[in-house]
């Protein structure tokens, strides 16, 4: 009991904070999700009747704004840990919240290219599985978006002080992670042809 | 000491004094339901549960009418149903939706929002040693989405082409296209977007669960310490975290195909009633089957574990005796969730599987049977020269064994392909699974409730309602299941409206009526044991110990009606397993007391 008081941070320097842990477990269940999505690709792939459609090009500049996104939130969790550079850190989140703005407007224009070559719901299977796992993605970024906000406007209250990282570490977390299952979604529809 | 530490570095006013005084200033919304206390969630959670297990059980009692008496009417029915029961009939179509409705309603709504719900918000925190759930907010959420998710299920009833029709798994093509039936037109979306809000609900009290039973154990409460409810628990929520998602995704492409004209499951099939192809093109219908039973079997697991939890507790408790194989209790529970995830589809040999592929299927699934025989083994050589005490908790628990036992054996027969053809989609399906996870959780639970409820109203539960709630429904599981064995042996197919057509069937009119009059004496048993619920919270006997069944875990160590945060003073430390029953001349020794000099390590 002494010793965990005498050291500033208690267990927790050991121990990963429960909220960060719950968040590993939810992307866990978001990786079992987009895993179904792309293992039903795959099993419609192999049958009869499939045609492969290519990935709009605009992609490339989303997977381009989405990484760049990933540095300024790790950046602004940086800048967090360093007290004194809390206007850098409301700039960053800025920042990334603009990204990920950004990215979702990019993946809404390439997919209106597609809707205009004729790429309907009705008219292509790999099509429509494109618009859902895409989709589906956008909508967690969205959320992202929305966490940031949320994380920016608390940066500026005044009412409340937050000194812990806790928070914006989790929102970094899953910012990381909906870019990581951007590669991968480019990569898998990129491969599996 | 990590709780405190994890507790305090979040709450911007300090809680730390909230708990030592008690002195919350709770109105009644946030006291009873906007409430982010576990032990109220889980008071809430099980009260819903109960009023849906009641409806679920109503809709069986409905149909065993329609099964039992195929030729008779009851006019009554119509007074109440209305069109649903033109004539005192039961009508097609909304028999169809009844059996749909109890199916997705026993098994979403009762057997895993009302079990683990119910059981891991107890006592996960007051087990673990935890002030509450890693994140309370999360967890209030996870009640609320399950509540709008029940009210949006229970609405689909009054839409005037009635609720979902196309069985609890909602197969398309059936269930993608309104033509095909009534129940697929907006009963079917309701089905779609209650369970989707389910789904959210069960991954929001799944995190918090694991969560808080890696991170904020207290101190000296190693995971081997752990008594098997929490494991039971813990493996539970993760199966829940990582198959839900998988439904999900099933539920959304199909909802694309009903409203969007995609063809993930549908292809250029005839529809009678419009005498047209339908426009889509090269759909499988197979691949939802592989993304719905992806979910389906682990939800099997999903409902069965803290059953199983549970069982273990009470049976060490109130046989005054250590769990026999405490380690191979957890690894059978670790190694019956690895395998659920590896055996979905023996839900579908009589889909197309290539019989190739069914054979390794074949074979993990009778894998499942060795860590289920650990268990049983377990419980046996438990109660094995135990001094038993027969609670009503006991009962329910030694009744889940037995349960397991004879719907666990039928699993062997089920889970070889070639049997599986001639057994699949007969009565002997129904009553396997309905003894096995249906009947036999519901014991779970019922052990679960009649054990813990004192800790959750500081009052017992009659015990002699209780041991009449007991023998009548473990005879009346009996009676209506172990014949329907036969039934399918000769080949009575399950989910008809009407069996009584074929004359090979007609020999079983009798013990088709034997069985709906059984179903109804048990259910209105039932009532009666949720009579004894309300009426004991308000005039049970009053508790007048902390510990009334002599019981060695956490939960027992905090007041009898303990506030939000557990335990006035600080969170007591762990200093041995949960088992010590009947050691070195005592009857049982707390996990809280220091293991002495003279004392051997368990």
């Amino acid at each position: 009991m002494n010793e965990i008081k005498n050291s500033p941070l208690g267990d927790r320097g050991k121990k990963i904070h429960p909220h960060k842990f719950a968040m590993w477990v939810a992307l866990a269940s978001i990786v079992m999700m987009f895993a179904g999505l792309t293992s039903a690709f795959i099993v419609k792939s192999s049958q009869a009747g499939w045609q492969d459609i290519e990935t709009p090009s605009l992609f490339i500049y989303s997977t381009l704004v989405i990484i760049i996104s990933s540095v300024t939130v790790q950046m602004a969790v940086r800048a967090h840990k360093q007290r004194e550079k809390m206007s850098k850190y409301r700039l960053y989140i800025t920042i990334t919240a603009f990204l990920g703005a950004l990215f979702v407007a990019l993946q809404f224009f390439g997919f209106s290219n597609l809707w205009t070559q004729g790429i309907t719901f009705r008219s292509s299977i790999s099509g429509s599985f494109l618009y859902v796992i895409i989709g589906l993605h956008a909508l967690h970024v969205i959320g992202g978006v929305a966490a940031l906000l949320v994380t920016f406007f608390r940066a500026f209250s005044r009412r409340e002080r937050v000194y812990s990282s806790v928070g914006i570490e989790i929102v970094a977390t899953y910012w990381h992670f909906v870019d990581l299952l951007w590669i991968y979604l480019v990569l898998f529809f990129t491969l599996i042809k | 000491m990590s709780n405190e530490a994890v507790l305090h570095a979040h709450a911007a006013t300090g809680h730390a004094e909230h708990h030592e005084h008690h002195h919350h200033h709770e109105s009644f919304i946030t006291k009873y339901i906007f409430s982010q206390d576990h032990k109220m969630i889980s008071k809430q959670f099980l009260v819903t549960g109960i009023v849906w297990a009641i409806l679920g059980g109503l809709m069986s009692v409905l149909f065993r009418l329609q099964l039992g008496y195929p030729n008779e009417t009851f006019p009554i029915l119509e007074d109440i149903l209305g069109k649903w029961a033109k004539g005192g009939k039961i009508q097609p179509e909304f028999y169809y939706a009844l059996v749909t409705m109890h199916g997705t309603v026993l098994v979403f709504f009762v057997l895993t929002a009302g079990l683990s719900g119910t059981f891991s918000n107890l006592l996960i925190p007051l087990q673990c040693g935890a002030r509450d759930m890693a994140s309370p907010f999360l967890n209030m959420l996870s009640y609320w989405f399950f509540f709008i998710s029940s009210i949006i299920m229970l609405s689909s009833f009054f839409i005037e082409t009635g609720a979902a029709s196309g069985g609890w798994t909602s197969y398309p093509p059936l269930s993608a296209i309104g033509d095909f039936s009534e129940g697929s037109k907006a009963g079917m979306d309701c089905w779609l977007i209650s369970m989707a809000l389910f789904i959210v609900s069960a991954l929001l009290g799944g995190l918090n669960y694991i969560a808080t039973v890696l991170n904020m154990r207290t101190k000296g409460l190693s995971m081997t310490k752990l008594p098997l409810t929490i494991w039971a628990f813990f493996f539970t929520a993760v199966l829940g975290v990582l198959s839900f998602p998988v439904l999900l995704s099933g539920a959304i492409l199909l909802l694309f195909d009903r409203h969007l004209g995609t063809s993930f499951y549908l292809s250029d099939i005839f529809v009678s009633k419009t005498q047209t192809a339908l426009p889509n093109e090269g759909g499988s219908a197979i691949l939802y089957q592989h993304l719905f039973w992806f979910l389906g079997h682990p939800e099997v697991y999903i409902i069965l574990l803290p059953a199983m939890g549970m069982a273990s507790e009470i049976i060490s408790t109130n046989s005054r005796k250590p769990i026999f194989g405490y380690m191979a209790m957890v690894g059978s529970l670790f190694a019956i969730c690895i395998l659920a995830f590896l055996v979905w589809a023996h839900h579908m040999f009589v889909t197309g599987l290539n019989p190739f592929l069914g054979a390794f299927f074949v074979l993990l699934t009778l894998l499942i049977a060795v860590p289920s025989a650990i268990k049983v083994f377990n419980w046996l050589t438990t109660l094995w020269k135990g001094n038993i005490r027969f609670t009503p908790a006991m009962l329910f628990a030694i009744g889940f064994v037995s349960l397991f036992i004879s719907g666990g054996l039928t699993g062997i027969y089920l889970g070889n392909s070639a049997l599986d053809y001639q057994l699949h989609d007969t009565y002997f399906v129904v009553a396997h699974f309905h003894i096995v996870m249906g009947v036999a959780s519901m014991f779970g639970m019922f052990a679960g409730i009649y054990h813990w409820y004192p800790k959750m109203f500081g009052r017992h539960l009659n015990h002699t309602l209780g041991y009449i709630h007991f023998w009548v429904t473990i005879c009346g599981a009996y009676l209506i299941f172990w014949p329907m064995h036969y039934q399918g042996l000769a080949g009575a197919p399950r989910r008809y409206y009407d069996i009584s057509n074929w004359h090979f069937l007609k020999g079983f009119d009798g013990l088709n009526q034997f069985i709906s009059t059984v179903a109804l004496i048990v259910f209105a048993t039932q009532l009666l044991f949720v009579f004894n619920y309300f009426f004991s919270m308000y005039k049970g006997r009053r508790l007048t110990t902390k510990n009334p069944w002599g019981s060695t875990t956490l939960e027992w160590t905090t007041p009898i009606n303990p506030g939000h945060g557990n335990w006035p003073g600080e969170i007591p430390e762990v200093h041995r397993w949960a088992y010590d029953y009947s050691k070195d001349g005592r009857d049982f020794i707390p996990q809280t007391e220091p293991i002495g000099a003279e004392e051997s390590h368990h």
